[in-house]
């Protein structure tokens, strides 16, 4: 529906995305260690082929899918999105993708479902970042299911039409461009869906900071500093900031989801 | 005394405090050259923040390890102490100064910032005990203030801690290189503590 040309080039309008320099070399993977270079500098560890993803749960197919068989089902495109970090700044990244829900239809979600857990790969031995409880590892993340079947939602499996870098979450990782950009959690090695609202990392870590919803917002503040204004990367040292949009700019397509929700509640 | 304290102090009798306040500019400026010139990496700003307040942080430091060092080894760097105080003046306000005009830029925003946010309300604490130890660093203030300038200047103590912590809460989560600056902190305003300095002093 959505995913159809028309919307995607009225998505894209007008965003001009990084240079493939700044998406590599300014990442939040706390795996690899928590400065901003720091994954650029030991993702490359990470061994990412082969890989697969344990899919369980309520679910009518589970199982271990490798990469390949992912792959087969679904449809890359490319997609460019505005990237809203917590910590307010922004980027806007042209992903190769497919919709998560092509892959949650490939494996049969079961009628009781009602929320998908995500699950960061463990790996101490190639992962430098791990030896300090930083976050509590693995890094979990989570989505409502209607959250995960939404045409804007993504699995990212490139950035700029190549494999995306380890860094930036290879070999698949999700990404949901309303939402701060820790809920688009990387390097996935297990989908689950359940019933409840899974656990999520930094909501565990402070619960107050972090939110199971972490949607966009700039009339929220996080407690320690505002969401109403952001910086761009890539603008230079006098580049002014920018207003930070409802939902990142996708109030249109996302908004129907929180009906009757209170955003400063359900944070 | 140690023949190397010895060798240090008779070092010291010949080398002038004034050059540090001239290469105290070169790190701050140089930061400022590469951020303009678009070599200080993707996020120029933070990282031009960041750097020169750790740089603050680190000549605070040093300025603590002054009286410790004297006292427990007789390394006597004392003339030196009010150029480190200053420098590290300097560098908090270069540091303060980008995050206003160059991060947040709005003003009502800083305000806010400062009056909700902790650890910018702890970190703009610190600077404020600064002030007036910026002020009075300098020969009439000492005469002029006699005893009262040493009890002035304790608010270096409370400064330090502040600042220790600012660095600790800006961070995600719990980190490892603020808790090592904070550890060092927290064990050089230890050892002020009158049991420790008076038991030091009277031994030497």
């Amino acid at each position: 529906a959505l995913a159809g040309l028309g919307g995607r080039r009225a998505m894209a309008q007008d965003l001009e995305p990084n240079t493939l320099e700044e998406i590599s070399g300014y990442n939040n993977y706390y795996e690899f260690g928590t400065g901003k270079d720091d994954p650029a500098k030991y993702a490359h560890m990470l061994t990412t082929s082969p890989w697969s993803i344990e899919v369980g749960g309520m679910v009518d197919k589970p199982g271990d899918y490798s990469m390949e068989d992912i792959l087969s089902g679904v449809d890359i495109e490319e997609r460019i999105y505005r990237f809203r970090c917590v910590e307010a700044w922004s980027m806007v990244i042209p992903w190769n993708g497919f919709e998560l829900n092509q892959l949650l239809e490939q494996v049969g979600v079961q009628s009781g479902a009602k929320y998908v857990a995500f699950e960061t790969a463990y790996r101490p031995d190639e992962m430098p970042g791990v030896k300090f409880p930083v976050v509590e590892w693995p890094y979990v993340e989570g989505l409502r299911l209607d959250e995960a079947m939404h045409p804007l939602t993504i699995m990212a499996t490139g950035i700029y039409g190549e494999p995306i870098p380890n860094q930036n979450g290879a070999p698949i990782r999700l990404v949901v461009p309303w939402k701060y950009g820790f809920k688009s959690i990387k390097s996935i090695v297990k989908i689950t869906l359940v019933d409840e609202e899974p656990p999520t990392t930094w909501n565990k870590a402070n619960a107050r900071e972090y939110g199971f919803y972490s949607n966009v917002n700039p009339t929220v503040d996080h407690p320690r500093w505002s969401q109403a204004t952001e910086r761009v990367i890539g603008g230079g040292i006098f580049a002014a900031r920018k207003d930070t949009l409802m939902f990142n700019g996708y109030e249109d397509q996302v908004a129907s989801l929180y009906e009757g929700m209170d955003l400063s509640e359900n944070y | 005394m140690t023949p190397v304290a010895q060798t240090i102090n008779g070092w010291t009798r010949k080398v002038p405090a004034w050059p540090l306040y001239i290469l105290a500019v070169i790190p701050p400026a140089l930061l400022f050259y590469k951020g303009v010139v678009g070599t200080l990496g993707i996020d120029p700003v933070k990282e031009m923040e960041h750097q020169i307040g750790l740089y603050g942080l680190q000549v605070l430091i040093a300025t603590m390890c002054v009286t410790p060092l004297r006292r427990f080894t007789g390394i006597n760097l004392i003339k030196y102490r009010r150029a480190l105080g200053l420098i590290t003046f300097f560098y908090i306000t270069c540091h303060l100064s980008v995050w206003l005009f160059l991060d947040v830029q709005i003003w009502s925003q800083i305000w806010a910032d400062i009056v909700k946010r902790p650890y910018i309300t702890i970190g703009m604490g610190a600077f404020i005990l600064m002030i007036p130890l910026a002020v009075t660093s300098n020969n009439w203030s000492i005469r002029k203030l006699r005893k009262n300038w040493t009890k002035l200047h304790k608010l270096i103590y409370p400064a330090v801690l502040l600042g220790g912590i600012h660095f600790l809460l800006l961070r995600k989560g719990i980190q490892l290189e603020p808790l090592i600056y904070l550890t060092i902190i927290v064990v050089l305003l230890v050892l002020r503590l009158p049991p420790i300095a008076q038991r030091r002093t009277a031994r030497a």
